[in-house]
């Protein structure tokens, strides 16, 4: 099939404006990590006047970078094994049986998602207080706290793209499965989830980020002990000079991780959705 | 879907040695609600319990003399909400104005990210030289930690030493003074542009992901009739994106009006008006004045338009096209 020459330049308009637009922050960000101090103080460059690597090095000693690191990594490690652990049963129960409630639950979850953040942080914060009060279980200045509050934020969507994506597993697989003798479990574990990989991926993908680029809660619930890098960012900017290089630097460190990950695995990401979200 | 949830089961008893496993029907009913249940548990912990808390606490004076004891808080009733909702108080005109600039807000932010991403996945839905890589770019956006994007914003916005104005009036050449982008009435402006580049992949993305389903012979048998792409895109692309598009911009709206990591990442303590989104508003109002009941009846406000707003469009959405 030919292409028609109008097509074609909306292609090249449309590819040209938006990686110009889509690049110019990331590019901003790479340079002026690269740029001495006298340079983000000045008037803007888009080259540094010397390329330096020394904010790559001085910034795990402006803020505590390295410990904010390790919480997001640990907090974000958790609660995406977790979440993906509680939704791959949920889903499994919503993809594979009829019984009452389902859909009350269904609707339920999903709603969840609209729950405007502000609407529940206090009183969470109140219940986690009451808790540690009562039980003796803290979690507001604890990873756990932050664990079990960012785990739910996933849940919801990933219920719903992993229902979807179990749904597009014929039913004979598991059927299959029982009668060679599996229990409902195995064949969710023998044959539902092996074929249902990319769905995983893309869940464990969309679970991490949520939890690593939470900026809400993080801002209540941490304190010096748990603080993630949400917050610990922030920090660079209190400090009585703005040290704007360290600041893009530590953010492209950070970034890093989940950019990769994101990128070498959105083709499961786009499976996954195609599967679950869009049907 | 449905196609296959009503495949008729096919497994025949007796069939195989393993049919003496085959247990009654009613035995395992409560698998699907174990299966459920920590789904659920953590549901309510984390966002049932606390939001009906949340209304509770909306009916009382909960300010900070009784914030380490909310027990004792005395029930005001609805005097949070006739408050809220007095337009002509300094707390009602304020709450009104953000609401209007949420709804301004999120009617740009949705409405361009939605065309952007659905150009984006028209002008890569063919093969050609370097797809992959426009493909991969073009999620970045997405892929950033949302606070590390609008740092980089933050900081290209800068009066001085940002990119902004350093293109604007140092490489084009406008004249006058430079603008402040973070304080005044551009503030608006800058949280617009900035959450739409974080939004729009993610229109890209869920557009992109339903083209994939489209399957090519429907374009081709169109081209033998003499359909021109223009053509094409209104009359299969946007119908088969239907189901894909119901969804994307509900989210999208969600999302969109309860945006709080833009305002708060972009300005911080600094809080310009014409950038106050109501979460933003609602979470400084609750810690700046210390009454948590005030900023609960604000938030239930909050969720009640939206699930007004949701309700009605999944209402008339679902009118239209009932599923099989």
């Amino acid at each position: 099939m030919r292409e028609t020459t109008g097509a074609k330049s909306f292609r090249i308009v449309v590819l040209t404006l938006l990686s110009i637009f889509t690049i110019v922050p990331v590019y901003v960000m790479v340079t002026s990590a690269m740029k001495p101090l006298a340079d983000v103080q000045g008037a803007f460059t888009w080259w540094p006047s010397s390329v330096t690597f020394a904010p790559f090095i001085d910034m795990w000693k402006t803020v505590r970078l390295a410990d904010y690191f390790v919480n997001s990594l640990i907090v974000a490690g958790s609660a995406t094994i977790l979440s993906l652990i509680i939704a791959i049963f949920a889903s499994y129960a919503i993809s594979r049986y009829r019984f009452r409630g389902r859909t009350i639950f269904s609707t339920t979850v999903l709603s969840t998602q609209m729950f405007p953040g502000v609407l529940f942080l206090l009183p969470l914060f109140l219940i986690f207080v009451n808790i540690n009060s009562t039980l003796g279980i803290q979690l507001v200045g604890t990873r756990l706290g932050l664990v079990i509050t960012y785990l739910t934020f996933s849940l919801p969507f990933s219920i719903w793209m992993l229902a979807g994506y179990f749904d597009g597993i014929p039913h004979e697989l598991d059927e299959a499965a029982k009668v060679d003798g599996c229990g409902p479990m195995g064949a969710l574990l023998r044959v539902v989830l092996p074929a249902a990989r990319p769905g995983l991926i893309a869940v464990a993908i969309y679970s991490f980020m949520t939890s690593w680029g939470e900026v809400l809660f993080a801002s209540v619930m941490t304190t010096d002990a748990n603080r993630t890098l949400a917050v610990g960012l922030q920090l660079y900017s209190t400090q009585t000079n703005v040290y704007w290089n360290q600041i893009m630097a530590a953010s492209l460190v950070v970034s890093i991780p989940v950019v990769i990950g994101f990128l070498l695995l959105q083709r499961n990401f786009v499976a996954g959705l195609t599967a679950g979200a869009v049907k | 879907m449905s196609a296959t949830t009503t495949t008729p089961k096919t497994s025949s008893p007796g069939s195989s040695p393993a049919g003496k496993t085959r247990k009654p029907r009613q035995a395992g009913w409560w698998l699907p609600y174990a299966l459920l249940g920590p789904a659920i548990l953590f549901e309510l912990v984390i966002h049932v319990i606390p939001m009906f808390t949340g209304i509770w606490m909306s009916f009382l004076r909960l300010t900070k003399a009784f914030i380490s004891n909310w027990g004792k808080a005395p029930v005001t009733g609805l005097q949070n909400y006739t408050v809220a909702l007095d337009f002509n108080s300094a707390v009602g005109a304020g709450l009104l104005r953000s609401f209007l600039i949420t709804c301004a807000f999120t009617l740009l932010v949705v409405g361009l990210a939605w065309v952007i991403g659905m150009a984006a996945a028209v002008a890569l839905q063919k093969e050609f030289w370097g797809r992959g890589f426009f493909r991969t770019l073009f999620l970045v956006p997405y892929a950033l930690p949302m606070y590390a994007g609008i740092i980089a914003w933050k900081f290209m916005l800068q009066k001085d030493t940002g990119a902004v104005n350093h293109f604007l009036f140092d490489n084009l050449g406008l004249g006058g003074d430079k603008p402040f982008w973070l304080i005044g009435d551009n503030a608006f402006w800058s949280i617009v542009v900035v959450a739409i580049w974080r939004l729009w992949p993610f229109a890209f993305l869920m557009l992109m992901a339903g083209l994939q389903s489209i399957p090519g012979e429907v374009y081709e048998a169109s081209a033998v009739d003499g359909a021109k792409p223009l053509r094409q895109w209104s009359s299969i692309t946007l119908p088969m994106l239907r189901p894909v598009n119901m969804v994307l911009i509900l989210v999208m709206f969600l999302w969109t009006f309860n945006d709080f990591n833009t305002p708060f990442v972009l300005f911080g303590t600094a809080q310009p008006p014409a950038g106050d989104l109501i979460s933003f508003h609602i979470y400084n109002a609750s810690f700046l004045t210390w009454n948590f009941g005030s900023g609960a009846a604000m938030s239930v406000l909050l969720l009640i338009f939206l699930l007004i707003v949701s309700g009605i469009y999944l209402l008339v959405l679902n009118r239209r096209s009932r599923r099989a």
